[in-house]
């Protein structure tokens, strides 16, 4: 507890949380003091801000707050629902490898290493091309979970391995405590902390790598997302005719979500990895 | 009966890694541990003698050589609980054997997932406070303690509690008393003793400390590079070293003690 | 106050020559608290008066939790949030350290004047640095303007002096020596200032007896060779202290009970928490098998709150009805100051033997 009340004195940690917790609030907030209307044009296509319509319109004259928060909302479901594939995928198989050692350890750690050097972008791209109609927002989520847990499996592994040689866990041994129950309740407890900094650092790629594929046109279907607002602004010219209104704010919001969850994240290791404290 | 010991070493080895890389930790060792005896393994950090410990506790397995316990092979026991039903430890670091997360209390009740046949929870408690009473803690002072509230000496008697709730025929300890207050220490090797004299139980202490060994122990082995280098009864040891390796742990110990009894400090004396 | 005496030169340790020159630290009505999470003050150090001479090593010995790393925190002048002073006065070389900001007393103080040997010595080097690279850094610290040719030459020297293959050494990773080295280097880097007091804090602690041997042998040669002039030990083995100390305190519950020379302290105990702690000894001696060592149960107080009477009567097993009434203030007894009613009576002297 001493080390979370800590947490919370540190000014950058402050910071992006406060970053953070604003893009939360407009999420979900939003929909419920703003009239928010998607399906309908509201006016004529790329009409400049003015007090009716804050950002203006779209290429089809869509409310652009209404599309914002929106596709706000859909980038922060598949963030959230990577972050939690991929740390689930990554924290269970990193612990178990770093616990156990050995032949188990060999194998996970070469499945690791093959998953790592398999760009993400390029299974996304071609995956994403091949199912043209399937393309929805949770199966992106899906994929991107399960291309990017090496990440946390590699970081769990190392921490996992360094407590195995811990006497608590030879007592444990000793006390007739299975592997199961073992990583359960001596090795996660000790990498809690560690478990949701790797947390937070997979939803913030996910929300990226999103915004990324979106934005080639690979994006969801069935909604609207940050990256899909940049890739109708980019196939219908905004750019070009200067209706900065239409990409600049999505922009920003991708750039400030996955910014406020990096800021936490540095942060948090500052407090929590042993070896940075000091 | 036969004479049967509990314990039998023939020619054991332990090596760590493969080809040039090998670290030979335990070499070629023999030994028979009696029944009911306090053997002390002595030696310097690094001689073997904790890897040989894990051996005996069934958390390392030899690479040569073969391990008896009872008379029978030690892997013959079948699933390793059954063998840590009877052979149980406490180690060096009090501190680290606790999880920091859950209640000493909760964590002493861990240990009676090894009985065969579990006690009702009433009765887990009742014998859970009689555990602690007999390394003399008041139950009710570890009442939703976590293990960083006590101190190393309390934490260690707590280790100690949990060979009581056991009762196992067997007790590794390895370095019991190296991270605990020289006052403590004292009350930790009268527990080893009273474990063997009342619970008859079989110990097998691991120290760098020949003082401490000569105290407790009813035969000691001293090891040096993961051979033993010399055996005997605490007397022949400690008075006739043969070894150059006993010698020099001998001479290492601080002489005050002899000066101090010449002094006639300890006025009760004899 | 009393006057400690030379150190005691023994066939096993050429104890180093004493100068008896002047005071070096000079620690007056020290105490310092601390804060717990929940607010509560514990006023670890509470009261202690003590000088140190160039020349001279002070044993000070004590259980954990009997303030013994507070009072060192408090000589260096660390007062480190929660740990504050509250009063009382530190003089290293005459110069007040207690008022000094952590950046000031990090420049002028530590390192140069008062530097420690970390505890946990083998654990303290950096595994992905070299050594030489670490002890730089030390010189460094001090002195920015230091180039490269002068540092190297100095910690050739140094290394040379203090018995390790200097080259050979500086350019190892610390896996790659054996521990007895490390510790070597550790205690080298530590001293690499002269300061004029280095702090041993259970420096053998976690060490076999073998290795402490060749930790204190090599303390000696740093004092022997003057690169360190004066030491604070820091124990929790009062018996080791006989072949180290030339004077010894004996702390419990943040004060001092009893403070006088090491033959005094040693072997003429006249506290009852001194004579347990020699009476928990043990060794290898014909008929020592049957003696039973002497066990304190129980813990040290926590000083969250103040304690009449004396503050052993709790654990003490001599203590009389009257112990826990009266308090306890330092006195001369027999040539040494000690904190207890019953210094002089024959009561005292049945602590320590056989139960």
């Amino acid at each position: 507890m001493e080390l979370v009340k800590g947490l919370f004195k540190i000014p950058s940690f402050l910071f992006g949380l406060g970053l953070f917790v604003a893009t939360l609030a407009l999420a979900f907030l939003g929909p419920v003091v703003l009239h928010i209307d998607v399906q309908n044009r509201v006016g004529d296509p790329y009409m400049a801000p003015s007090a009716a319509h804050w950002l203006g319109t779209d290429h089809l004259g869509i409310d652009m707050v209404s599309m914002l928060i929106t596709g706000l909302r859909s980038s922060l479901y598949v963030g959230f629902l990577a972050g939690v594939v991929a740390t689930l995928v990554g924290t269970l198989i990193g612990v178990y490898g770093g616990y156990k050692g050995g032949l188990l350890d060999d194998i996970l750690t070469v499945a690791t290493n093959l998953f790592l050097v398999i760009p993400t972008l390029i299974v996304l791209i071609l995956l994403s091309s091949s199912m043209e109609k399937g393309r929805s927002l949770t199966l992106i989520a899906l994929i991107i979970g399960c291309t990017t847990w090496t990440w946390s499996a590699r970081a769990v592994r190392a921490q996992s391995a360094s407590l195995r040689a811990r006497d608590h866990v030879a007592l444990a041994r000793i006390n007739g405590f299975s592997t199961f129950e073992i990583v359960i309740e001596q090795i996660l407890p000790y990498l809690l902390s560690y478990v949701f900094m790797v947390f937070i650092l997979q939803t913030a790629t996910a929300i990226l790598t999103e915004a990324t594929i979106s934005m080639l046109g690979l994006g969801p279907y069935d909604s609207i997302s940050l990256g899909k607002i940049l890739n109708d602004a980019r196939t219908n010219e905004a750019l070009i005719g200067g209706k900065w209104w239409a990409f600049m704010p999505a922009m920003v919001l991708v750039t400030v979500i996955a910014f406020s969850l990096y800021v936490i994240n540095t942060a948090m290791e500052g407090v929590f990895n042993p070896r940075l404290r000091k | 009966m036969t004479d049967q010991y509990k314990f039998e070493a023939k020619n054991v080895s332990r090596v760590f890694g493969h080809g040039k890389k090998a670290v030979t930790a335990v070499d070629n060792v023999s030994f028979k541990i009696k029944d009911r005896e306090i053997i002390s393994l002595v030696g310097q950090s690094g001689c073997g003698k904790t890897v040989l410990a894990k051996m005996l506790l069934r958390l390392e397995q030899p690479t040569a050589g073969e391990l008896l316990f009872n008379g029978k092979p030690i892997l013959a026991t079948g699933e390793p609980r059954n063998h840590w039903r009877q052979v149980q430890a406490v180690f060096q670091d009090p501190f680290s054997c606790f999880n920091q997360f859950f209640t000493i209390r909760n964590q002493l009740k861990a240990s009676f997932r090894l009985f065969e046949k579990k006690p009702s929870p009433s009765e887990i408690e009742e014998r859970v406070d009689q555990a602690l009473l007999a390394v003399n803690i008041k139950p009710r002072e570890i009442d939703g303690k976590f293990p960083f509230e006590l101190s190393g000496g309390q934490m260690q008697r707590m280790l100690l509690a949990r060979i009581f709730i056991l009762k196992p025929q067997v007790l590794i300890a390895d370095e019991p008393t190296s991270m605990v207050d020289a006052c403590s220490r004292a009350s930790i090797l009268d527990y080893l003793m009273k474990l063997k004299e009342e619970l008859s139980m079989t110990i097998v202490f691991v120290t760098h400390d020949i003082g401490l060994a000569y105290y407790v122990s009813d035969s000691i082995y001293i090891m040096h590079k993961g051979k033993i280098v010399e055996q005997g009864s605490p007397d022949e040891v400690t008075q006739h070293p043969t070894s150059a390796i006993t010698k020099q742990l001998l001479e290492d110990i601080p002489d005050v003690h002899r000066e101090w009894i010449a002094r006639g400090a300890p006025a009760a004396a004899g | 106050m009393t006057a400690p005496a030379l150190p005691v030169e023994t066939a096993q340790h050429p104890a180093p020559k004493a100068s008896a020159g002047k005071v070096v630290l000079e620690v007056e009505d020290l105490r310092v608290h601390y804060l717990t999470r929940f607010g509560a003050k514990i006023q670890a150090v509470d009261g202690v008066t003590f000088s140190l001479k160039q020349g001279e090593i002070l044993g000070i010995a004590g259980e954990s939790g009997c303030g013994k790393t507070t009072l060192v925190s408090g000589c260096m002048g660390l007062y480190i949030p929660p740990l504050y002073h509250t009063s009382g006065d530190v003089r290293i070389d005459g110069q007040s350290i207690v008022g000094m900001t952590p950046e000031q007393n990090r420049k002028e103080v530590l390192g140069r004047k008062i530097a420690m040997i970390p505890q946990g010595a083998l654990n303290s080097l950096n595994p992905t640095r070299k050594i030489k690279d670490m002890a730089a850094d030390m010189i460094l610290s001090h002195d920015e303007r230091a180039d490269k040719k002068t540092i190297h030459d100095r910690l050739r020297e140094r290394f040379s002096r203090i018995g390790l293959e200097a080259d050979k050494v500086l350019n190892s990773y610390p896996v790659e020596l054996p521990a007895g080295t490390k510790q070597r280097c550790v205690i080298g880097i530590s001293t690499l200032l002269n300061p004029k007091v280095v702090v041993a804090d259970e420096p053998t602690s976690a060490l076999d007896v073998s290795t402490q041997k060749s930790v204190i042998s090599l303390l000696f040669d740093l004092m022997n060779q003057e690169i360190i002039s004066s030491m604070l030990f820091i124990t929790h083995e009062l018996p080791l202290l006989r072949h180290v100390s030339s004077s010894i305190a004996v702390m419990y519950a943040g004060q001092f009970v009893e403070y006088g020379t090491t033959e005094q302290v040693i072997f003429d105990g006249r506290q009852p928490y001194s004579r347990a702690l020699m009476g928990s000894m043990l060794s290898a001696e014909p008929g020592q098998k049957s003696r039973k060592p002497v066990a304190i149960e129980g813990a040290p107080p926590k000083l969250d709150k103040p304690i009449p009477g004396c503050r052993f009567a709790e654990r003490c097993p001599v203590a009389q009805a009257d112990c826990k009434s009266t308090d306890q203030v330092l006195r001369v007894v027999a040539g040494r100051q000690v904190r207890c009613k019953y210094s002089d009576t024959d009561l005292i002297k049945q602590v320590g033997g056989d139960a």
